[in-house]
């Protein structure tokens, strides 16, 4: 029963992948039943970048399911989530009138708050879910303002007599929803400071689900920015852009530093996905800084930059998501402090989840090198654009990016090494067996895939940048001038990922070949880890997930604020001797303290002062019937 | 073609060759500086020779990953050096990646070694791993704000087309955001490469060691490559700064003569930087692990203004 719902997962999600690609491709076309969803009837059309969306759900819901069916337990509540989520990920790029977008909008909400439930006898889990449902119910109540206020305007709940009426509101209206609709979408992506419920939900789902939720569903906020940015209400003023760079710059740089220190294995990587939300966003919004400008062929090219960057860390993310699943599902823990050693115990995980971490550290010659360097070459380009000010925000995004770059490298170095290497630091941990073949084998699919989409950005960037100028209504730029090379604006830049990972090979061979041309011994000798002359080397002497942290947390303390506790039990007769020792160190969350906490005790201030009305008896609550009547005949 | 191919090859040979000679220089000068006799510059061979031959120890911790890394490292720095422009402007890879390639090729190389120091599961390599990350993190910002500098005041961000820029027109070069650059940078390769006052590669004090810590586990062979590959690092990080910021005299075209002259004036300015890296190294003292920030801060502050009045002074 669950294999057969997983491998119709599957199965679905290979249609949808080409039906998405053949729309990616320009294959355009409209579906339209009238009496099917109120008030305007389903509508779905499909464009380039609809088809894009559509590839990228459908291409990462194959690997998902494929793991799921090395994981799942078949109850039929979970399975019947697990495809509608799929079903309504699918419909909302193609979703081309308000209540149709919404409704799949909504659906997708609800599949994936029954699936976060999934483990609600866990501890934690039903705070997360609750949590999860608030925020994205505040998010859809901010979208749908917006969408009235679009329609009341304009007069119609389609999307295409948006795009021919929005450009032609009056500057404030037009603002103002693309203000609420910006709000709406950007709390799907998790976008900083809207993000608090990432990082709580992802981790607790399964983890197929959590590679759903961070690869794509999250992507499905982007795509709404895209819409609503660019086409809903036209092309906009340069400040929509830099808000939209500003707020990238600050969750990628935030998102990689809570990943830096978190224990947690899956909530390091939920945090991680609110850093690439960050680098895509600003992808996104130089490009609408650059169309503002009149640079046609730049916006064309940050915004494939942009889109190049959600298909890879769809590929990566679901690879080290379903890599930690494997990881959590063998040891039992989602504690790194309790791994270690796995790479001797788990050789074809650990090396699927090291391709992962090389790809999204974005090193060469992976995929997410390829779009943060296109990313990062966007915005180099701002040289083009006269003015101070846009210069210097164009500099604070390329320090931020380039500063995310680095200390995503260290995350996924603690990420990798504190898992899978040294020795195991738990019992579980040493006794941790391999993943099943299913699992092997949705986690070589993704490892291909990142490969595939590092060497190969000759051929799918120009497909890309065909979806981001059908948005903005220009024509396709031209970025390959030679096969194999990338090049951007004339001498400005070139990258030939192909060549270099072709002289990175013959790098590697070489000195192997050097090494037998001058004679070094080949044996080697194992010993135990130098270790001062003590004889025992034990894990409890290893480097561990909160010690390769401390220097981050001490250079970022102004950003963690931690609380720091530190409580020592001495031996009675002399202070020289330690019994007992407890040392905490908890980032705070900025968003947390500073922004929801006084938001929820005025709620519930306020709910505490409304709960005088509630009596109880019931001639009170007759006379409030009868109050409201009169005051709506009054008004009415 | 045939002529590009091989002048590439010569151009990664002399790189490859010629690192260790740059840091036998470099031990050379510090020794002469502070009144020993020293060794004598072509000693990093013989060291070098030495390990080869050597039985290769490895910790039984430690996994594939460990084995891999020595590699990973030459083969980064190998490719580096075809890209780079170090007697020809536009070597024959030069289309194949810029300055931001050479930036995360390194960190490719970075992150390799500190998995490396991870495996061993000793706690020096753990120490050493995350510092030595959180240094290289850090600095990549001050490199991405002086190539920016560099971008606006050349349109180009091929290292070669800023070479022919700045070469072309020595004015370019009489800038205060050129200079100022060129010291953010000059920040960067001392943290980069792990010399004084960010880290002492002379020492194997436990405590105050970074990159030696990643490495204490390599023995024999591996630790030849080890070697090498950081020598080729250093070699790598002075070319940038001879021929980014004082781009003279590197011919154009490949031909055998001018490239020989270029050979020859690499080598000028590649002794200039060495002595200057020498009396530094021999003047400051090591900072404080959480002093390091605050140097990188600096190069930072220095790389804002560069750009700052580039912008300005356009």
């Amino acid at each position: 029963m669950s294999s057969l719902a997983f491998v119709g997962g599957a199965v679905a999600g290979l249609a949808a992948a080409g039906l998405g690609l053949a729309g990616l491709l320009g294959h355009e076309w409209a579906l339209q039943i009238a009496w099917l969803v109120p008030l305007a009837g389903l509508e779905l059309r499909m464009d380039p970048l609809a088809g894009f969306f559509l590839l990228l759900i459908g291409a990462t819901s194959v690997p998902a399911s494929v793991y799921a069916l090395d994981h799942a337990r078949g109850e039929v509540k979970g399975l019947v989530s697990y495809l509608a989520f799929l079903l309504a990920m699918g419909v909302v790029p193609l979703a081309a009138n308000a209540p149709t977008f919404l409704l799949a909008w909504e659906l997708m909400a609800l599949a994936s708050y029954a699936l976060v439930l999934h483990d609600h006898g866990e501890r934690g889990v039903v705070r997360a879910a609750w949590v999860y449902a608030v925020m994205t119910h505040a998010g859809l109540a901010s979208l749908l303002a917006g969408m009235l206020l679009m329609s009341a305007s304009t007069g119609s709940l389609r999307f295409a007599d948006w795009q021919t009426a929005g450009p032609g509101l009056d500057g404030a209206t037009r603002s103002l929803a693309w203000l609420l609709l910006t709000i709406g979408f950007a709390s799907k992506a998790g976008v900083v400071p809207l993000h608090v419920w990432l990082p709580i939900a992802h981790p607790v789902a399964p983890s197929h689900v959590s590679a759903l939720m961070s690869g794509v569903m999250i992507k499905l906020g982007i795509y709404g920015l895209l819409r609503a940015g660019l086409e809903w209400l036209g092309p906009g003023p340069a400040w929509w852009g830099v808000v939209l760079l500003l707020a990238g710059t600050v969750s990628a740089v935030k998102g990689v530093l809570y990943a830096l220190v978190e224990r947690d294995l899956k909530r390091l990587l939920a945090f991680s996905s609110i850093e690439n939300v960050g680098i895509v966003l600003i992808g996104v919004g130089a490009g609408m800084v650059f169309h503002a400008s009149g640079l046609d062929f730049l916006a064309v090219f940050a915004l494939a930059a942009g889109l190049y960057h959600v298909a890879n860390h769809a590929a990566f993310k679901a690879l080290l998501f379903l890599g930690a699943g494997a990881v959590v599902h063998a040891t039992g823990t989602r504690d790194m402090e309790a791994m270690g050693g796995l790479v001797k115990r788990m050789p074809w995980t650990a090396a699927a989840f090291l391709v992962g971490s090389v790809a999204i550290a974005a090193l060469p010659p992976l995929n997410g090198f390829v779009s943060e360097w296109l990313t990062l070459q966007a915005l180099l380009q701002t040289v083009q654009i006269p003015g101070l000010e846009l210069s210097l925000v164009f500099a604070l995004a390329l320090a931020g990016l380039a500063l995310t770059g680095g200390l995503t490298v260290a995350c996924f170095v603690r990420a990798f090494g504190i898992t899978f290497l040294a020795l195991p630091r738990s019992e579980s941990a040493a006794q941790a067996l391999e993943a099943g073949g299913a699992t092997r084998a949705a986690l070589v699919l993704l490892a291909v895939a990142c490969a595939a989409l590092g060497l190969g950005p000759t051929v799918v960037l120009p497909v890309l940048g065909g979806a981001a100028a059908s948005l903005v209504g220009l024509p396709a730029p031209v970025l390959v001038e030679w096969p194999l090379t990338l090049t951007v604006a004339g001498d400005f830049a070139s990258l030939s990922v192909p060549v270099i990972a072709l002289a990175l090979g013959l790098g590697l061979l070489l000195p192997l070949l050097a090494l037998r041309g001058l004679g070094a011994p080949r044996g080697r000798r194992l010993t135990a880890t130098w270790g001062c002359g003590r004889l025992l080397q034990t894990a409890r002497m290893e480097y561990n997930a909160t010690s390769f942290a401390s220097p981050y947390k001490r250079i970022f303390d102004f950003v963690y604020r931690p609380r720091k506790r530190l409580e020592v039990e001495y031996h009675p007769e002399s202070r020289f001797f330690v019994r007992r020792m407890a040392y905490e160190n908890l980032p705070r969350g900025l968003a947390e303290e500073w922004l929801y906490a006084p938001v929820v005790r005025a709620l519930q201030h306020a709910t505490a002062r409304v709960r005088a009305i509630q009596s109880g008896s019931t001639n009170l609550y007759l006379i409030y019937v009868l109050a409201a009547l009169l005051i709506l005949l009054v008004f009415a | 073609m045939t002529a590009a191919v091989v002048a590439a090859l010569a151009q990664t040979l002399l790189v490859a060759a010629g690192a260790p000679l740059l840091v036998g220089l470099i031990h050379t000068l510090k020794a002469r500086l502070v009144g020993r006799r020293g060794p004598n510059p072509w000693q990093p061979y013989a060291d070098l020779a030495k390990l080869l031959h050597k039985e290769t120890v490895v910790s039984e911790t430690t996994s594939w990953v460990f084995a891999v890394t020595p590699y990973v490292l030459v083969a980064t720095m190998l490719v580096a050096a075809a890209v780079v422009p170090v007697i020809v402007t536009r070597p024959a890879l030069a289309f194949a990646g810029n300055v931001i390639l050479l930036m995360y090729l390194f960190m490719l190389g970075t992150f390799f070694l500190a998995l490396a120091g991870l495996d061993s599961g000793s706690a020096f390599g753990g120490m050493g791993s995350s510092r030595g990350v959180a240094v290289a993190a850090l600095a990549e910002p001050t490199i991405m704000l002086a190539v920016f500098a560099l971008a606006i005041r050349t349109g180009t961000i091929n290292l070669g087309g800023v070479a022919e820029r700045i070469g072309g027109d020595p004015v370019l070069a009489a800038h205060p955001g050129h200079i100022l650059a060129f010291f953010a940078f000059f920040i960067v390769m001392v943290a980069e490469n792990g010399r004084l006052p960010v880290d002492n590669p002379a020492t194997h004090l436990e405590l105050t060691m970074i990159h030696e810590a990643m490495v204490l586990e390599y023995s024999g062979h591996y630790l030849a490559l080890v070697e090498w590959a950081g020598a080729m690092k250093l070699f790598l990080f002075l070319t940038l700064l001879a021929n980014l910021f004082f781009p003279w005299w590197i011919p154009t075209e490949v031909a055998a003569l001018p490239m020989l002259l270029g050979a020859l004036a690499l080598a000028g300015k590649l002794v200039l930087l060495a002595t200057a890296l020498a009396v530094m190294e021999t003047a400051v003292a090591k900072l404080r692990l959480f002093r390091v920030p605050e140097l990188l801060a600096g190069s930072f502050a220095l790389a804002v203004l560069s750009v700052a009045s580039v912008v300005l002074l356009k």
